[in-house]
């Protein structure tokens, strides 16, 4: 059976890894390579790095720990933040990423995750959807780290992306990101029924319930998180022990 | 002794490459090289196969737009009969056909074909992607220390349905059989990842590179 995945998140600029709280307030929490294999060790399935400067001039620093990370764990990466084109992913992925994951890129032109599927298959192609609620029911895509509002609607466009060949969808919540009230679970829900690939659902875990629900109600496939594993709340087996114990499949090492 | 990773220039070589690297080292299994080059091929003790992205695509570009490298490959593992190992889409070129998009041969290694998943439940999601647990179905050399209930990581759309089962290592379950591992005289593949499954991959890797078959 096919087991949930814990997905620890790093985000990552000028080479160490931050947290913002709502994308703004940023608190150095670490090397990346490190925390990296720390997380190997504990027990998580997969793990994200998102470059949130993401100019061209640091570029490098992720290329570096990308090569540095596939040394030494052997596990999946997914790697996001300013990818922009197919060659930005080829880039990427040559370095030492699994997936990479579009965000803004997709949303200014969908046509770029089609060329990018097309030439490394879906299966390492993420699109990273980040979105507020505007009305019951009705979330709206935000670029650039929350500030640009883009009037595109987040169901229609996690279908449009997955029909251009999006492998998998990770969904944040910008209403929750960093306020640990838990996942907005029926946008999480809205998108994971529309679209066929898996939903990795993002923004708000506080507390170990939060990654249950994101599952149970939200119908994610995967959960991902990062203030409660970084400043060691709870550790990925507490998590694990907590989900199984709830019904979900994990896999427990 | 010298393993040589087929580079077709289309997935993630570097995370295979370091994992072939370190069980080498641990094993005393020689050298890793990753290369494009029909030469290296001609000269290699044990070939690997990695591959990402859609059938036709990855046989394509070994096929046709590498003509020599795809015939050191056959004469390296079906003449010479040197060990072989095919990951992923690599794996599934081994089949007879391909269905992805379009009807595409294969290396017709493994009596099977290539397949769209379709799980019995139609709330599973397609990729298939994440661990899962593997179900051995006949021991071999490569599954020394691996047994039912280790985890796997997977990620694929398409699969492996075999004429028969003689020629499966192992599967999983996701609303049916999925194709894990298979094996032909020389050479085996399997779906999933080894290099990115952690204690069990590494095991397989280490055992493919003491292999004598």
């Amino acid at each position: 059976m096919l087991k949930t995945r814990i997905i620890p998140c790093l985000d990552v600029a000028d080479g160490r890894v931050v947290k913002g709280v709502n994308f703004v307030d940023l608190r150095d929490a670490g090397d990346p390579v490190d925390a990296a294999i720390a997380y190997d060790a504990a027990g998580a399935d997969e793990l994200c790095f998102l470059d949130i400067h993401a100019t061209h001039e640091n570029r490098g620093t992720m290329f570096d720990l990308a090569t540095r990370t596939a040394e030494h764990c052997f596990m999946p990466l997914t790697i996001g933040g300013g990818v922009r084109t197919h060659d930005d992913v080829r880039a990427l992925l040559l370095a030492g990423a699994d997936k990479v994951s579009f965000n803004s890129a997709a949303v200014a032109n969908p046509d770029v995750v089609a060329e990018a599927a097309d030439r490394f298959g879906s299966q390492c192609i993420v699109v990273a959807i980040d979105a507020k609620a505007v009305a019951p029911d009705r979330w709206e895509i935000f670029t650039h780290g929350g500030r640009r509002p883009t009037g595109i609607d987040a169901v229609e466009f996690a279908r449009t992306v997955v029909d251009k060949g999006a492998g998998e969808i990770l969904l944040t919540s910008m209403d929750r990101d960093g306020t640990r009230a838990g996942f907005n679970l029926p946008m999480t829900r809205a998108i994971s029924d529309a679209v066929s690939v898996p939903v990795i659902a993002s923004g708000g875990v506080g507390t170990l319930d939060h990654l249950v629900e994101g599952v149970t109600k939200g119908g994610a496939s995967a959960v991902l998180a990062a203030s409660i594993f970084h400043f060691g709340d709870f550790t990925i087996a507490e998590a694990k022990a907590h989900m199984a114990a709830a019904g979900i499949p994990m896999r427990l090492t | 002794m010298l393993t040589v990773l087929i580079d077709t220039d289309s997935g993630n070589l570097h995370s295979a490459e370091k994992a072939f690297q370190r069980m080498a080292r641990e094993v005393d299994g020689g050298t890793v090289l990753v290369s494009s080059k029909p030469e290296d091929v001609a000269r290699a003790d044990r070939v690997v196969l990695p591959g990402d992205g859609a059938f036709p695509a990855c046989q394509r570009a070994l096929f046709a737009d590498r003509r020599a490298l795809y015939e050191a490959l056959i004469d390296t593992v079906e003449r010479r009969g040197r060990p072989f190992l095919g990951i992923c889409v690599g794996m599934q070129l081994m089949a007879r056909k391909g269905h992805e998009y379009e009807e595409v041969p294969g290396l017709g290694w493994i009596a099977a074909e290539v397949v769209r998943i379709t799980p019995s439940d139609p709330a599973l999601k397609v990729p298939h992607m994440g661990w899962n647990d593997l179900v051995i179905d006949r021991p071999h050399p490569v599954l020394d220390g691996i047994a039912t209930g280790d985890h796997a990581y997977f990620v694929h759309s398409y699969h492996m349905a075999m004429d028969d089962a003689a020629q499966r290592l192992a599967h999983c379950d996701y609303g049916g059989d999925i194709t894990a591992i298979v094996a032909n005289a020389n050479r085996i593949g399997t779906q999933f990842h080894p290099e990115k499954s952690q204690s069990a991959g590494l095991r397989l890797i280490a055992n493919f590179l003491n292999w004598r078959p």
